[in-house]
């Protein structure tokens, strides 16, 4: 993983984000946020709750308009024209805290509903990478059945494999294990883990401070709408620069 | 969720109420036949739903089958219709513009807020002076081939009757058609707004979003509501027969006058109307069934 830390400076520019800000009525949750992401970088992204972690990826696929700055994804600016928010979109993978599986489809339609109707691949084209990625997620064999009928733990590996259908060049996850019993957490994180590396880029917002540890080329604490710091993950967790994050990691490390 | 026992026995209270209504019941039908004098003559009333047919020499509908079938198409070509009006209208009313909003708001309202009756007398003025010229129905009709009038007259019933079913079902359709819309957006609002953001998420437009993730669960979340409100299509189809729609209310009114057998005519067409409704809530009832097969 060192090696891809070396070639940081010669790879693309994946994601840029400049002097965002966002409001929600009167209340500002992004003040200037700036965050630049390279091809095969790995950014978790962490922070008190209610500190804009999840704002500023939704921000990233368009979910979530902004109301300054600007957004640059794959070289496609993000701004109100639908035409290009979906153009973002398809190259933007998401994985939302609650799932979000379709709960009419069975998991493998769960998975071709966007090849199919978003790049316009044929159905059994569809139907070979969806197998694909759900055997990467380790559940092939329940391709047939319907979300209700999975744990958490298998519904949101789904979720991974709907996001991978679409070959995006980045994958976004919003507390991916936020809404997991305890038991299934690790086999999500595992999951995330060979993903990383892979090679695929990913900017994880997480609690999880473990697996940030190992996953992490870079650490992004968020506090009030602000981007305190953005550090290497090794010195951000043996010496972080602010005094906010200190205290942060204090609390989330104690136990 | 706690296991929920269905008593299946009775206990004396339901003995007691039992035997209440069933006094009651009794002292109406002694009412009937002692004070009232009512002279009971049911054998009328199968000549009325079929009769022989000496030219043809054969068994043919008679005027309270012939209503029967004409309320039967009238239900049939209402409900689809009312069901395109109602699911567009349906959609319109959780539209991110503001006018299709609008537009869909004020239908609705205006039907929701006007008696059934009142709306039909309107409407139906407007549908025979206007539309219905307009459509070209009754030239279609006469002007139609002998292998295309068989099929017209399974469809809508006799041709010289083909444009008086049509300005029925446009009547009661555009009526039916508010309330199933109000259904439809009740099922869209239902499904979570996460769904939509997870469609939007792997790529899908917006129309797509609707069309792949929304709608099949808000039809799949409607589907009790909406078979009640079919059966209520079914029974509402009575209030055209003050339009002179010729249906089953309408022929059944002509015969319990001409007949004087008020009570038996109009104790048939209720057994009629009931067989019908009861036969399509059963069948709702199963499709529900099937459909909630994969849910939690």
């Amino acid at each position: 993983m060192n090696t891809q830390k070396d070639l940081r400076g010669s790879r693309k520019m994946v994601i840029e984000v400049e002097g965002v800000n966002k409001w929600f009525g009167d209340f500002q949750v992004l003040k200037g946020i700036n965050l630049q992401v390279r091809e095969g970088e790995r950014v978790v992204v962490c922070g008190p709750s209610g500190s804009g972690k999840s704002t500023l990826i939704r921000c990233i696929n368009g979910l979530e308009e902004h109301q300054e700055g600007r957004i640059v994804v794959n070289g496609q600016l993000l701004d109100n024209e639908l035409k290009n928010i979906a153009a973002v979109r398809k190259e933007v993978g998401m994985v939302f805290q609650e799932f979000n599986l379709f709960p009419h489809l069975t998991v493998l339609e769960n998975c071709m509903l966007g090849p199919t109707k978003a790049h316009g691949l044929s159905t059994a084209e569809a139907r070979d990478r969806a197998m694909e990625y759900l055997s990467r997620v380790r559940i092939p064999e329940q391709a047939g059945k319907y979300p209700g009928q999975l744990s958490g733990g298998q519904q949101q590996r789904v979720a991974i494999a709907r996001s991978l259908s679409l070959r995006p060049r980045v994958m976004l996850f919003d507390e991916p294990t936020s809404a997991l019993d305890p038991e299934m957490i690790k086999e999500v994180l595992d999951v995330m883990t060979d993903l990383a590396q892979s090679g695929m880029t990913m900017i994880v917002v997480t609690h999880e401070m473990g697996f940030a540890r190992t996953v992490a080329d870079r650490m992004v604490f968020m506090d009030q709408g602000r981007i305190v710091e953005s550090t290497p993950t090794e010195r951000f967790f043996a010496n972080p620069d602010s005094d906010r994050a200190r205290l942060f990691l204090s609390q989330v490390l104690s136990h | 969720m706690a296991a929920h026992h269905k008593r299946r026995r009775l206990n004396w209270i339901d003995y007691g109420v039992f035997a209440v209504l069933l006094a009651m019941a009794s002292y109406v039908v002694y009412q009937v036949d002692s004070v009232l004098e009512y002279r009971w003559d049911w054998s009328v009333i199968p000549g009325y739903l079929y009769r022989w047919d000496e030219e043809q020499q054969r068994w043919v509908t008679n005027l309270l089958m012939q209503g029967m079938f004409t309320t039967l198409r009238l239900a049939v070509w209402c409900i689809v219709l009312a069901a395109i009006i109602g699911v567009a209208a349906g959609i319109m009313r959780t539209a991110r513009r503001l006018f299709p909003r609008m537009l869909s708001r004020t239908y609705v309202e205006l039907v929701r807020n006007v008696p059934p009756l009142v709306f039909v007398f309107i409407f139906h003025f407007f549908i025979s002076s206007q539309i219905m010229p307009s459509l070209g129905i009754e030239e279609f009709v006469r002007g139609a081939s002998p292998g295309t009038l068989v099929w017209l007259q399974v469809l809508f019933g006799p041709a010289d009757l083909i444009p008086n079913v049509i300005s029925g079902v446009l009547c009661l359709a555009m009526f039916e058609g508010a309330y199933i819309a109000e259904i439809v957006r009740a099922g869209i609002q239902s499904v979570p707004e996460t769904q939509a953001e997870a469609g939007l998420s792997i790529g899908l437009t917006r129309h797509q979003v609707l069309q792949y993730v929304i709608l099949p669960q808000a039809v799949q979340r409607v589907v009790p509501p909406l078979a009640g409100q079919f059966i209520t299509l079914v029974k509402d189809s009575s209030i055209v027969s003050l339009i002179s729609i010729q249906e089953l209310t309408f022929l059944a009114a002509e015969t319990a006058v001409s007949t004087a057998r008020v009570f038996e005519v109009w104790i048939t067409v209720a057994a009629l109307y009931f067989s019908v409704c009861y036969s399509c809530s059963l069948l709702f009832a199963l499709l529900e069934r099937r459909m909630t097969v994969y849910q939690r």
